[in-house]
């Protein structure tokens, strides 16, 4: 059962992985919703994996806000169709596929050679829950949390700066 | 491949040279943006994988964590993109050589 999960949300997310970058797709939009369909499998994952909070996390602010943030984007500058790409690139368009597959095999390799754990122990009680986050966040990770809120407020008001026409 | 530590970090590798992908094949600014979010995500796969491995929640505070940056890189960059559309009239990135030598 949990294979067969495993198997189903692999070939989504890695099938709108694949819309999303691959530059057969021309239509952003469509690149966007294939995005979603991503983060939304991912979060799948998420499930399987024990993670229930950052399952939700990622369906709440993930799927719904970045989303919802880049279509509107995508629809406010009614940008064109991506054009093709240049001619006199066939360095890039070459070598940089060659690069990312030589990346993807050889970190698939040294996991499959690393001697990893095969299965995964069975998890303790209370295992990513919000409590279980929320002791830990708001103990050891008190400072990182305080100081991820700052970066919060710069990033807002730098976004109002950068995108407003004239102060 | 089972469901194991071993077949979820292949995947998260896979996603992760397919963001790589994006980035380097994709020439919209707002694509390459999503490339690198795909890129996040296939990193945030490893933590969980490795906190589920270690049974620790300190993995899943790392990926709250990279869900933040990733909110607060997507607002930064979306406004970027604007205030670029606004002056060139275009999100291709060939056509922003301006710091070109």
């Amino acid at each position: 059962m949990q294979t067969l999960a495993f198997f189903v949300l692999t070939v989504l997310a890695v099938g709108s992985a694949a819309v999303v970058v691959g530059p057969w797709v021309k239509n952003q939009v469509l690149c966007a919703l294939a995005l979603a369909f991503n983060l939304v499998s991912l979060a799948g994952f998420f499930f399987l994996l024990d993670a229930q909070f950052i399952a939700f996390l990622q369906v709440i602010v993930y799927a719904g806000a970045i989303m919802v943030l880049i279509l509107f984007v995508l629809m406010l500058l009614n940008v064109q169709d991506e054009r093709r790409l240049a001619a006199a690139r066939p360095f890039q368009r070459w070598l940089g596929p060659a690069a990312a597959v030589a990346f993807a095999l050889i970190v698939v390799a040294a996991v499959r050679s690393g001697g990893g754990a095969l299965r995964y122990p069975q998890p303790s009680a209370g295992y990513g829950t919000v409590r279980a986050l929320g002791l830990e966040l708001f103990t050891r990770f008190f400072y990182p949390f305080e100081a991820i809120s700052l970066l919060l407020v710069v990033a807002m008001i730098g976004a109002v700066l950068l995108a407003k026409r004239r102060l | 491949m089972a469901f194991g530590p071993q077949s979820v970090l292949a995947v998260s590798a896979v996603l992760f040279a397919l963001g790589v992908l994006g980035v380097l094949l994709r020439r919209g600014a707002i694509l390459i943006l999503m490339s690198v979010e795909i890129m996040l995500n296939a990193a945030n796969l490893a933590f969980v994988s490795f906190a589920r491995q270690h049974d620790h929640a300190e993995g899943q505070i790392y990926v709250f964590f990279v869900i933040t940056l990733a909110a607060a890189e997507a607002a930064v960059g979306l406004a970027i993109v604007i205030a670029l559309f606004r002056l060139r009239g275009s999100t291709d990135v060939d056509e922003l050589s301006l710091l070109k030598w």
